[in-house]
């Protein structure tokens, strides 16, 4: 091995050690891969909901935000939004989305690699993921930002509807409608991994910077 | 002062009913109610049955009703389609008339096919004497998949989609040019019987009338219904002629009579009128006998001739001639008191009920007894030879019910309802046999008159033609409304009034008047709603309502254009809040114009209308569907098309202008 590879894995398991307290070395191998795992499995599960109610929806509307897609009831809205001059909602993070699958196959891989690598490189490969949950949120608020406070000036119903940016937690009003937005099943599976990855690095740190600072002791 | 005290007393009452009743019905809601509820009684001078009757149908807003019932539009051609128990007439159907409304044969291309099928010998006909609604059967029961119509004016039988509750189909019987006896199915639906009614020559043929017993015949027709394809089958339909008795009501066995079917008649004496002449008019001279015919059909039989193709080719129809009937024993006559209207079939099949119009009994035949005289053989015949089954030997029972009986159905408390036309009443009697153990009375007899206003035809109770009647309701299809609502005018509407049948005994009550402005239907059906599950929108964005499939012309979302091919313009448009696309069109006189609309929209109630000036032209296009019309641009002008449905907030402006030039 590379010394610069050797480096970034850190010291290997001392097996003598390992035999006496196997628990020790697994756990915080164990939490990363209930953090991946948890993180990957949140790509099936929504994220973000919006619920819509208005007279003339007596079942009301849903807007569904999962990482790769948007669902629910978007024709609807859309042809709702265009009265305002709102932009297809599908136009949204485009780019986020089709790139979410690979993106998070890496941050799933990147916890992985926590059970390998023993040096603060898997503090800094954690991060991603752990951040996910955050940046899903901003992200989005960012959109809606864009979408709402941009309306075509043109559309037929662009004077009796200001820009306006749409409430994303909790309850908001539009028009006829009133809104609540909540996180959903898929939110809370990524900030359970992010909750996992902070006991992952703990367990992680305190089992290996003892060993790894006594290696950098050695080689200096 | 005693009329203080009465009003005090019928207050105490009302107040006492409602708060019970109100108790009863919204238990989660406040149970207590204001003094206003007993002044209003009180003001509006309601008994405590008016007040009972009002509790029983009133729907508070966004409540659906239990049951479905479709009626016969009469002349109006149609089919109406009302909630129970509260009246409320929830749609209309047009069936051999066009109806603005749904679009239906005011443009699109798909409509005016099926109606043009109902053409009479090459010539148009656009209305129809809708009679006899019959819902499709699965083992008796109604499946509320398919509805079925006959027109007796002209002879045709249309199918409506109980998907999207919109007519798929007429058929025109191509050897009566009149009928009445349908529609009535079979316990499968694999048949659908239209009987005949008015004898004539077969094919429409010209005979003189001095031939009357020797050209002219009555019918009843058979057509196969193909559920796969959602269709009536007339390749694999038969006909089978019948003496010139003037067939009326035909009525399917059910199980233990299954593969049979029954048909009364009223004219066995070959009445043929001629007032003008000095002879008896036709409505003596078919009154004259004290006994009709039933005539006895053994259809499973009478497929196996057809199938083997025992039959003769009239206008291109198969049919199994008289004689063939005779030869083969498909065929059997049963004395039946006197003019009868209704032969009906009990639930389980066992008994027949005849209703004969100008006698006051129910005269009660029993299906065990027919088949014993049948297998007796040794029958005296009618003048065509055709065996009469001794009355005597196949009559259960007769229970005098009242003046002018005509049409029965079935409860599930083992009563059978009478409508009653010149008393004018509902009977409700007991039927005897199995069904004795059903109700406290003895079986056949009378327990209870209801007055009617006025004039009942028909009658129908909540599933009341099937196996396993429900009971609940009745409706009386009163022809005559008389004093019951407001004067509109020399012509009146009909009066369609509910009845209360839950309870046993003489307990039947009077609900509710509703009156019918549109027509005058003959007889209707009542299904449980929970039956019927159709379409909210159509299942794709380009659907066709009549292939049942996309549209081969179905115009997606960006793909609107308009092309030329020499004279001919196509216009492939689409519909959505609020805008069509294109909203400028421009030809030139002389062109043929094409014009697919396909409304894109997917939320429910996302209804467009499409209306064109000057060129006769209004569809509704539903969400998802998809349709076409064509016509010839004739004059030049500047044309607004405009959507007839207030769809939005900006409907008004969703417009266009068609402009052809000189």
């Amino acid at each position: 091995m590379t010394p610069l590879l050797n480096r970034i894995l850190g010291p290997r398991i001392p097996e003598e050690d390992f035999k006496k307290r196997p628990f020790r070395y697994l756990l915080p191998n164990l939490l990363f891969t209930l953090a991946a795992v948890s993180l990957i499995i949140s790509v099936f599960f929504p994220f973000w909901r919006m619920d819509l109610k208005a007279p003339q929806y007596p079942r009301g509307l849903e807007l569904i935000a999962y990482v790769d897609h948007i669902g629910g009831d978007v024709e609807e809205l859309d042809l709702i939004n265009h009265y305002i001059g709102m932009r297809p909602l599908q136009e949204a993070a485009k780019f986020e989305m089709s790139i979410a699958y690979y993106v998070m196959s890496v941050f799933a891989l990147f916890l992985l690699a926590g059970t390998v690598i023993h040096t603060r490189w898997t503090a800094w490969l954690s991060l991603p993921a752990f951040l996910f949950p955050a940046a899903f949120i901003l992200d989005m608020r960012w959109y809606m930002r864009e979408f709402g406070m941009n309306l075509d000036p043109k559309a037929p119903l662009s004077s009796s509807v200001d820009p306006f940016v749409p409430t994303i937690l909790g309850e908001g009003e539009v028009a006829q409608f009133t809104t609540l937005g909540y996180v959903d099943i898929g939110f809370w599976l990524a900030l359970g991994s992010s909750v996992l990855i902070i006991f992952a690095l703990w367990s992680h740190w305190a089992v290996w910077s003892p060993l790894v600072r006594k290696e950098e002791g050695k080689s200096n | 002062m005693t009329k203080n005290k009465n009003l005090l007393s019928w207050g105490l009452v009302a107040a006492v009913l409602l708060f019970v009743a109100v108790s009863a019905f919204a238990p989660r809601t406040s149970t207590r109610l204001g003094r206003g509820a007993t002044a209003i009684a009180a003001d509006r001078d309601l008994t405590p049955d008016d007040i009972e009757a009002a509790l029983k149908t009133y729907m508070p807003s966004g409540r659906h009703d239990d049951y479905i019932m479709f009626s016969s539009g009469g002349h109006a051609g149609q089919v109406f389609v009302i909630g129970l128990p509260s009246m409320r007439i929830l749609k209309t159907i047009g069936v051999f008339t066009p109806e603005p409304w749904q679009g239906w044969g005011t443009g699109a291309q798909d409509t005016m096919d099926i109606l043009a099928d109902g053409a009479v010998d090459g010539i148009e006909i656009t209305w129809g004497d809708t009679h006899h609604p019959a819902l499709s059967e699965t083992g008796g029961e109604y499946d509320g998949q398919w509805l079925f119509i006959n027109d007796k004016a002209n002879a045709r039988v249309a199918l409506i989609d109980l998907k999207d509750f919109e007519t798929k189909q007429i058929v025109k019987n191509p050897i009566a040019i009149n009928d009445h006896g349908g529609t009535k199915v079979t316990p499968d639906t694999e048949w659908v019987i239209e009987g005949g009614q008015y004898a004539t020559p077969l094919g429409y043929e010209y005979a003189p009338i001095s031939d009357y017993a020797d050209s002219y015949r009555g019918m009843v027709t058979f057509w196969k219904f193909d559920r796969l394809a959602g269709r009536i089958d007339k390749s694999a339909s038969f006909a089978m002629e019948l003496p010139p008795y003037w067939q009326d009501l035909c009525d399917a066995g059910k199980k233990v009579s299954e593969g049979w079917v029954v048909c009364g008649s009223f004219n066995s004496e070959m009445a043929t009128g001629g007032i003008e002449d000095g002879n008896p008019p036709f409505e003596a001279g078919a009154s004259q006998r004290d006994m009709d015919y039933l005539h006895i059909i053994n259809l499973d039989a009478a497929i196996r001739v057809a199938r083997a193709g025992q039959t003769s080719d009239i206008n291109g129809f198969p049919v199994i001639s008289l004689e063939r009937s005779i030869a083969e024993n498909l065929l059997y006559l049963a004395p039946e008191p006197k003019s009868p209207h209704g032969a009906d079939i009990t639930p389980g099949g066992e008994y027949i009920v005849v209703s004969g119009k100008l006698d006051p009994h129910v005269t009660i035949y029993s299906w065990a007894k027919i088949q014993s005289s049948i297998r007796a053989g040794n029958h005296r015949t009618d003048s065509y030879g055709v065996p009469i089954l001794p009355f005597d030997s196949v009559v259960e029972a007769q229970v005098e019910v009242g003046l002018g009986p005509l049409h029965t159905e079935f409860d599930n408390q083992g009563y059978a309802y009478t409508s009653l036309f010149l008393e004018p009443a509902v009977a409700r009697w007991t039927l005897g046999g199995p069904y004795e153990r059903l109700h406290p009375e003895k079986g056949w007899q009378l327990v209870q008159q209801i007055p009617v206003h006025y004039n009942v035809g028909h009658l129908v109770t909540a599933e009341g033609d099937t196996v396993s009647p429900d009971g609940k309701y009745l409706v009386s299809l009163n022809k005559w409304a008389l004093d019951r609502f407001a004067n509109v005018g020399p012509l009146l509407p009909q009066n369609f009034q509910l009845i209360d049948i839950e309870n046993n005994g003489d307990a039947m009550k009077l609900l509710y008047d509703m009156p019918m402005g549109i027509g005058e239907p003959h007889y209707a059906q009542i299904i449980k709603a929970d039956k019927l599950n159709p379409w909210e929108v159509y299942p794709e964005v380009g659907w066709n309502p009549t292939t049942g499939t996309i549209d081969e012309h179905a115009v997606m979302l960006g793909e609107e254009r308009v092309e030329r091919h020499g004279n001919t313009v196509e216009i492939f448009m689409t519909a959505i809040r609020s805008h069509f696309t294109p909203e400028r069109i421009d030809i030139r006189k002389g062109d043929h114009v094409i014009w697919h609309i396909t409304n894109v929209e997917r939320a429910y109630d996302a209804t467009h209308g499409f209306a064109l000036p000057g060129y006769n032209i209004n569809v509704s296009i539903e969400p998802g569907e998809a349709l076409s019309f064509e016509f010839d641009a004739t004059n030049d002008g500047v044309f607004t098309y405009y959507c007839t449905e207030f769809c939005s907030a900006l409907h008004l402006e969703m417009m266009g202008y068609l402009q052809v030039r000189p």
